[in-house]
């Protein structure tokens, strides 16, 4: 099953810019894991109801009243860079 | 004083036998002696806890009472505390300050306990060893080359090495039991929906819950008490009422069916685990349990399908981590692309990229159904095995571990290998019942703890509990101690 995995495409995907050793190391390890994982195969599953979530999830209903969540929180405080209330990233346009 | 059980400082603490202040001070210093060797905190909270101490003095004084008031607790590293850091272990989370306390920290706090300190984990809790730790690694406290396990390895090596009197853990595939079981404390991951996740950072958010680790069964259950029940701020948190743990400690269990799983017992597992676990078979039947023979014929696919679902959850939970609202930034960048890839390339270790990209790959197009969905659908069977099982019986009992603790560095080159580690306890997560690991002896090969692990049905942790002290009342194995 080797080479199933385009580790390049899998990294953009996934937000990472990985040295080309990691990447070697990274895409071997996956390559061992998704074989490993390829032993689902063996099951028949046609028939089964896939489970997301173990317990029932009903939708959480409130009465729409504010209510505030916290004294003088800072939320901006941890951002890396921030100015006047807003959160500064590089220049996008 | 660093020594004792919750239960046994409470009642020194009514008593007047020492101050919540000395006992704070008690833990310091043992912290201060056997650290440097362990190695189990991040960080440590010595003012504040000081100050909680002496208001928990006050509070004594003046005749009030608090389940925990003025008991010294450990918290795992992702679990929030507002105005200290919450690192996860990770460079990228290592600057953090909660704005909020999670809801189990606030819990903890009402109750009068001292936060003494943030433990030790794998980074953002992927692993079975605390090696994955951007700090440093834990050591475990019976043989410091041998790992306390993971990922609450920090907050099970402070139990056993007496720097807290009890530490809250999480446990998304054996977090909490397979670390309990490595240093001889006691772990407890509740029924998922039963402690609120809120202020929990999330590494899988169907697998996730925060639990107890302790010095005995007894004092689980009165955490369990303070953290468990419904919380507003977490929508998967069930409506379901919490029962007083600590009546499930007076329960009779005789007569009770315990349910031996064939498939735990075979190739692979330790002769020494297997010896211990039996023997804690024999004492549960000498306790007037009868022993059925169970089958959870679907246990050799839990590893595989863990690794599908947690790491999809995990992929799509980290990828908050851009260098935008908190935490590490790359100071490499160009455009914003740039930026939020070299961030992520630079703040996570190794293990932590490696389960990206595995959850990044099942969810990716044209291999979705493949990957992640059917591991959904096997999640239904192993969830149905239980069901199964729970016909026939009303706890079952296995081994939480299939080795002893093992060498650091001796697996973290082998992934695959690392990840069998957690074969036991991965398939109470995916069906999303409670289990516990409670101490079952030493093994005569390494000198290294072992554990039971008993699981029972949804929201039934009083079973857990009534088993396990039942046994802890009739054992000394939870006694025995590392020589620091």
């Amino acid at each position: 099953m080797s080479g199933k995995i385009d580790i390049d495409n899998i990294a953009k995907l996934a937000r990472l810019k990985l040295t080309d050793a990691e990447s070697d190391r990274l895409g071997g390890h996956l390559e061992q894991i998704i074989d490993y994982i390829d032993q689902l195969n063996q099951l028949d599953t046609s028939n089964v109801e896939p489970t997301s979530h173990v317990l029932p999830i009903h939708n959480v209903f409130r009465e729409d009243k504010a209510i505030k969540f916290a004294d003088d929180v800072d939320y901006l405080a941890g951002s890396p860079a921030h100015n006047k209330g807003h959160y500064e990233v590089p220049k996008i346009i | 004083m660093h020594s004792k059980t919750i239960l046994q400082a409470k009642e020194d603490l009514q008593q007047k036998k020492y101050s919540a202040v000395e006992l704070t001070e008690a833990i310091y210093q043992r912290i201060d002696s056997v650290e440097p060797k362990v190695q189990a905190f991040v960080h440590l909270t010595r003012d504040i806890a000081l100050k909680q101490a002496q208001e928990a003095d006050q509070k004594l004084a003046a005749g009030q009472n608090a389940p925990l008031l003025g008991i010294p607790i450990a918290l795992k590293d992702l679990i929030c505390t507002q105005g200290t850091r919450t690192t996860c272990s990770s460079q990228i989370l290592d600057q953090f300050i909660a704005p909020y306390d999670a809801t189990v920290t606030g819990r903890l706090k009402e109750a009068g306990a001292v936060i003494v300190g943030k433990t030790n984990m794998d980074e953002f809790a992927m692993g079975s060893s605390t090696e994955n730790a951007w700090h440093h690694p834990t050591m475990n406290p019976w043989d410091l080359e041998r790992v306390p396990g993971g990922s609450s390895g920090g907050s099970a090596a402070a139990v056993a090495a007496h720097e807290c009197l009890a530490a809250l853990g999480s446990d998304t595939g054996g977090s909490i039991r397979q670390p309990a079981n490595f240093c001889g404390v006691t772990g407890l991951k509740p029924t998922y929906g039963r402690v609120s996740r809120f202020g929990l950072v999330a590494f899988a958010s169907s697998l996730d819950q925060i639990g107890p680790m302790t010095k005995t069964v007894a004092d689980s259950a009165l955490l369990m008490n303070v953290i468990g029940g419904k919380d507003p701020r977490d929508s998967t948190s069930a409506d379901v009422a919490r029962p007083d743990f600590m009546k499930a400690l007076e329960r009779d269990v005789s007569g009770l069916k315990i349910g031996v799983p064939k498939e735990y017992f075979t190739s692979g597992i330790d002769p020494e685990v297997e010896r211990s676990v039996q023997e804690g078979i024999k004492t549960l039947e000498s306790l007037g349990m009868e022993k059925v023979e169970v089958s959870l014929p679907h246990l050799q696919y839990a590893v595989a399908t863990y690794y599908i679902i947690a790491c999809a959850e995990a992929s799509t939970n980290l990828s908050r981590y851009d260098g935008v609202k908190y935490g590490y930034r790359s100071q490499k960048m160009d455009n914003l692309l740039d930026m939020y890839m070299n961030t992520r390339e630079e703040g996570f270790g190794e293990e932590v990229k490696r389960r990206i990209m595995l959850g990044t790959f099942v969810l990716s197009s044209g291999y979705y159904d493949a990957y992640y969905l059917k591991g959904q659908k096997v999640r239904t069977l192993i969830k149905q095995d239980f069901e199964n099982a729970f016909e026939q019986c009303d706890v079952i009992v296995a081994p939480n571990a299939p080795v002893t603790a093992f060498k650091l560095k001796e697996r973290i080159n082998d992934p695959l290998k690392m990840y069998l580690s957690d074969i036991y306890t991965i398939s109470a997560n995916l069906a999303g019942i409670p289990g516990i690991s409670i101490p079952s002896g030493i093994s005569k090969t390494d000198g290294m703890p072992v554990g039971l692990q008993l699981m029972s049905k949804h929201f039934d942790e009083e079973s857990l509990i009534a088993v396990g002290h039942r046994f802890q009342q009739n054992t000394d194995h939870h006694l025995q101690q590392p020589l620091l």
